[in-house]
């Protein structure tokens, strides 16, 4: 028993849909373009916005990669659509089956060697990127810190400088003629993280008991963002990224600030009280006191950071004072526990931490 | 050959409800079935009901992350949404479904009268079903982390050591592992048993050469079930010595690596994938070319070709470690077995253009979702390649890219096939025809929903949103993508109403089917509609890969040119 | 309806010995995956005993098993020949040296952790030998109860000659667990030790 279903489509929706798709993918063009495609530093983290080595490396392989994938699907898709536009049963089709076509060795032949060559190609082009990133050599300048991914923070050491920060990197922008790399030794203190700032590098994870490696190689002075790129648990997604590319200058600047021991001052000795008899000195570390917490972030220059809490939140006086309050307010789950401190204690020991330059 | 009795296509009788028996009685029946068929019927049901709920958990990450700093649902919950997602997705939506697909037409295709092993089958669709219950009895029972009534949250592939008992405390974790673990193995007896079915149950004159492409396709993927699901059990089976046991398998702090949870589960995962796919690549082979009226184009090299798909996936599996800091000839090696294996997957793509090409199409609902599954493939295919390449792959690797990518395959290809099935397939099982108006509403809204929420879904990732965050800056620019993609999810919804009001109306008001509704050639349309318990009254003699043509064609049948 | 030779598939008889060899390469690809964890983590514990220190060849348990797949080989060849007494001794001695090997793992494992101090959750060493060493014992365990199940129904007369081919099938099982033992005895015992 046979049943006959030819309804035949209208065209005149479909040709209105027809321009409906091309208007939004106008649209979309321009719209990405604007922002994916951003000179410089941004705050939206775009892949096609390398401005380190590493990333331009990945960027122009991926051009390549994406121009062979387009010359695929143009070519495919139009094979497809001519072929359900132009086969399609006709109204004045007697009902008699077709040619019954069983194959072509020739054809097959070719749609077999074409794509083996095409996938040498783009396997080549991947391995020279693959060899150029990981078996990097590097020069007697280069700046070497190691990360330590915690839940849900980094931490960052300078083994050359004796400096250890968080959550904000610092690296110097490196001249084309005299390259200066920033080389990121990667550790995990917890669970598997991963180092993601799509502007300077690809992600490499952060993985216990392994050592992983990263490096960037920025060519222009800014501020880029990423944030970790491997869950890791409830507050994943705020454990952003920051990273700062200093004019040499400025760098070794901020290198013998950080060197610098925690500044001291009478005014703000109530706070340091509060600090220093909690629980506070348990988990952080300032270096020139009592307090060698090694668990949460290093706050011995706190005030030179732009954010806090892994950049969930700026760096003000009224996000630190809701911070030590009740730090489940701005990063709901972290590891950091509410102090249970009476106002009194916050206001001082926010004055104390907002005296940490 | 020409000695074979030719069957005569059994005569069409109306099918006659059941007279109503007690309701008991029919659960009973149902529930202790042996027959190929209501398995594959419970199986499919099964797996639809979990797709809905997966849908559900889908669609409330989906309006969390419509707007940025969005308070909708806490990261607690949210991060056990998407672990519930994913797993309740492939394992108790998209694993069940391709087994029903499998029992019920593997034994009609091949002109059986079941299964090689029944009481196995029942026994593996059980175990199936029982694992996901106790997957969702960790929503009110789990305890972890943050209190009772915990579901795991520790991502779909749970990589140690979040899964440890240090981070992941309470038994929510448990709960993941020992559902798994038990509908592994009915996973296992599902494989084994359509393995054995197709090997030894095969009708008379149903040589290996004249088994149709869905019945190649499963065998592969039957293979792959063995082969595959058993690192899965193994490291689950390690994961609960580690928490139950003190075990140091992904202990780092013994020493142990979290890398080899990585290796061993997605040694797993990657053929899991293509357990998942290939069946919908059979069904493509089935329906497009009914719907072209020519045979599947390039029948050998298809077969082929997904034995190579079959055994190349078993090596790339570590593409999906690009970023753990393997050594540079690692990588080179997955990317060179990864590319690879496009080629056999772009030889389908290509065959069954060839198919319709110079053919007469008629656009039936199955045959629209069809189309569409094979350009969808397409495209999941190059966003594959790109992120084969891992250097591409180093900026792209858990981020929204990559979920779009896979989603645009299991959705795109698999789900799009899944409904091609359905319709294809709904009059043989019932006897009635579906709606092809409700179809098409079906089709479109569903077509639109898909790639509003996954074509666009590309871009976040390519914007440097990593997966799995339960918000986000509003400074990134992510937040319009995000809202276009949360949008098309409501199309999506739109769209599988209207396919389950038609299969609930088309089975009482449905037109009648009768035994071959779609003039095609294998060898289940040749019985009636449903069919009888047996199958079939006398075995069917298959005389070539389309015995139906051979009867509907003596001029010319199909056996001279084989 | 006659179809010629060539076209009949093979035969629904072949179902048992097809299934069971789905089953072994699903449970192999189990144990590959322990066997490599084993291998993976050699000489990686960070404290506790070694191998060396303390494991000893078990060639007795060894021999036992490995002599329990021939006298399983002669219980079958007897059941076929129709011999359903001389099947069931052998049936017997099989069972016997399967129990022989457990009681023999058991003892060595009590050995380990109480005079040794190894256990399950000692090092890296005690985590992989345990779970490896215990899943093939679990197997063991598996089929000994299986072959109690057939020697009990020998015994009430159930088992005849016409089901020479489904104890066979079991056999197979018994076959593939004794293979497993000769990897994880090279593995675990010499090349690792």
């Amino acid at each position: 028993m046979r049943s006959r279903n030819c309804e035949r489509q209208n065209s005149k929706p479909r040709s209105l849909a027809k321009r409906a798709l091309v208007a939004i993918f106008f649209v979309t063009v321009v719209a990405w373009s604007a922002t994916g495609f951003a000179l410089g530093p941004s705050s939206t983290p775009s892949i096609f916005s390398p401005d380190s080595t590493p990333a331009h490396d990945i960027y122009h392989l991926s051009l390549f990669v994406m121009a062979v994938c387009l010359g695929i699907f143009l070519v495919v898709f139009s094979l497809i659509a001519y072929s359900i536009v132009k086969y399609r049963k006709k109204a004045t089709d007697d009902d008699r089956e077709p040619p019954q076509i069983y194959g072509s060795n020739q054809v097959e032949l070719a749609w077999t060697v074409i794509p083996i060559l095409i996938v040498v190609v783009l396997f080549l082009a991947a391995a020279r990127v693959i060899h150029a990133v990981e078996d990097a050599q590097f020069p007697p300048n280069t700046i070497e810190v190691t990360a330590t991914g915690h839940q849900f923070w980094w931490e960052f050491q300078y083994p050359a400088y004796g400096i250890t920060t968080a959550n904000e990197l610092h690296v110097p922008v490196s001249d084309r003629s005299h390259p200066a790399p920033t080389h990121i030794m990667l550790l995990s203190a917890d669970t598997d993280h991963s180092f993601w700032v799509p502007q300077l590098a690809g992600k490499i994870d952060l993985i216990p008991n392994r050592r992983n490696e990263i490096w960037v190689e920025p060519h222009d002075l800014g501020h880029y963002v990423g944030q970790c790129a491997q869950y890791c648990g409830i507050q994943h997604a705020k454990m952003l990224l920051n990273v700062f590319v200093d004019t040499p200058e400025d760098f070794h600047k901020w290198v013998q600030q950080q060197k610098e021991p925690a500044t001291t001052s009478d005014q703000v000795a109530a706070g340091r009280k509060v600090f220093e008899t909690n629980a506070c000195m348990n988990c952080h570390t300032i270096t020139g006191t009592i307090s060698h917490g090694r668990f949460g972030p290093d706050l011995t220059h706190l005030m030179s950071r732009t954010t806090i809490a892994s950049g969930a939140a700026p760096n003000t006086q009224d996000n630190l004072t809701l911070w030590v309050k009740n730090p489940d307010a701005i990063k709901p789950g972290c590891l950091m526990p509410a102090m249970q401190l009476d106002d009194q204690d916050v206001n001082a020991l926010v004055a104390y931490l907002m005296s940490l330059h | 050959m020409a000695e074979a009795q030719p069957m005569v296509p059994p005569l069409v009788i109306p099918q006659e409800r059941e007279a109503s028996r007690p309701f008991v009685q029919v659960l009973h029946d149902w529930i202790v079935t042996v027959d190929h068929k209501r398995l594959g019927i419970m199986y499919f049901s099964y797996g639809i009901l979990a797709l809905v709920i997966g849908g559900i958990e889908a669609s409330i990450m989906r309006a969390q992350l419509a707007r940025a700093n969005n308070h909708l649902v806490s990261p607690e919950v949210f991060n056990q949404l998407f672990t519930m997602h994913g797993t309740t997705m492939i394992f108790f939506a998209a694993m069940p479904i391709v087994f029903g697909i499998a029992n019920y037409l593997v034994p009609l295709m091949i002109g059986a009268r079941d299964m090689a092993f029944p009481r196995l089958n029942a026994w593996g669709f059980w175990m199936t079903a029982f694992g996901g219950i106790i997957l969702y009895f960790s929503f009110i029972g789990g305890f972890g982390l943050y209190g009772a009534g915990s579901a795991p949250d520790v991502g779909w592939f749970a990589y140690a050591p979040l899964t440890s008992p240090a981070f992941s405390v309470g038994h929510s974790t448990d709960y993941w592992t020992i559902g798994l673990l038990i509908s592994g193995f009915g996973s296992i007896a599902t494989g084994l048993n359509i393995m054995t079915t197709i090997l030894c149950m095969r009708g008379p004159g149903m040589k290996l050469s004249r088994m149709p492409m869905l019945v190649w396709l499963y065998t592969v993927t039957a293979f792959l079930v063995l082969v595959a699901i058993g690192p899965l059990t193994a490291a689950q089976l390690m994961l609960l010595i580690d928490r139950f046991l003190g075990g140091h398998f992904f202990d780092t702090q013994a020493g142990g690596s979290a890398v080899i949870w990585m290796h061993f589960f997605w040694i797993f995962g990657h053929p899991e994938v293509y357990i998942l796919v290939l069946p919908a690549f059979g069904v493509l082979s089935e329906v497009i070319p009914v719907f072209s009226r020519k045979p599947i184009f390039g029948y050998n090299i298809m077969v082929a070709a997904t034995i190579a798909i079959g055994f190349i996936s078993l090596s790339v599996w570590a593409h999906h470690m690009f970023t753990v800091g393997m050594t540079s000839y690692a990588n080179a090696f997955f990317v060179a077995s990864t590319s690879a294996i496009a080629v056999p997957t772009g030889i389908k793509i290509f065959n069954w253009i060839g198919t319709m090409w110079g053919g007469k199409i008629t656009f039936t609902t199955a045959m629209l979702f069809s189309v569409a599954a094979v350009a969808q493939m397409l495209i999941a295919g190059l966003t594959g390649i790109m992120l084969a390449t891992a250097p591409f792959d180093w900026q792209l690797a858990n981020s929204y890219f990559v979920i779009a990518h896979f989603h645009y395959v299991i959705l795109g290809v698999i789900v799009f096939s899944v409904f091609s099935a359905a319709y294809y397939w709904y009059p043989k099982v019932t006897g009635r025809m579906m709606s092809e108006t409700l179809g098409k509403w079906h089709f479109w809204l569903f077509l639109i929903g898909f790639h509003m929420t996954f074509d666009f879904m590309h871009i976040p990732g390519l914007l440097g949103m990593p997966r799995r965050i339960y918000t986000y800056e509003a400074s990134r620019g992510w937040e319009t993508w995000n809202l276009i993609v949360s949008i098309g999810v409501i199309f999506q919804a739109l769209g599988v109403l209207f396919w389950v009001f038609n299969v609930i109306k088309s089975y009482f008001k449905g037109r009648v089917a009768g035994s071959d509704p779609w003039d095609a050639w294998t060898l289940e349309w040749m019985t009636t509609s449903p069919p009888p318990d047996y199958n079939f009254a006398e075995l069917p003699v298959a005389t070539s890969r389309r015995p139906l043509w051979d009867l509907k064609h003596p001029e010319d049948p199909d056996w001279k040119y084989e | 309806m006659s179809v010629p030779q060539s076209d009949m598939p093979l035969s629904a008889n072949l179902r048992g010995k097809i299934g069971m060899w789905c089953l072994i390469v699903a449970e192999s690809s189990i144990f590959l995956i322990f066997v490599v964890a084993y291998l993976y983590y050699a000489g990686k514990s960070i404290s506790g005993p070694t191998p060396a220190q303390v494991l000893h060849v078990p060639y007795f348990a060894s021999v036992c098993l490995f002599a329990s797949s021939g006298t399983i080989m002669l219980a079958e060849r007897a059941l076929h020949r129709g011999n359903v007494k001389q099947f069931g001794l052998f049936w017997f001695v099989t069972l016997a040296l399967g129990v022989t090997f457990l009681v023999e793992t058991g003892l060595e494992w009590y050995r380990l952790i109480y005079h040794e101090g190894l256990t399950i959750s000692t090092n890296l060493f005690g985590t992989t030998y345990y779970s490896l060493v215990g899943l093939h014992a679990f197997h063991v365990t598996v089929g000994a109860i299986g072959l109690t199940i057939i020697l009990l129904l020998t015994l009430f007369g159930g088992v005849k000659h016409e089901h020479a081919e489904r104890v066979s099938v079991f056999g197979m099982y018994w076959h593939f667990v004794d293979a497993i033992w000769v990897v994880v005895l090279s593995v675990v015992y010499f090349i690792t030790r």
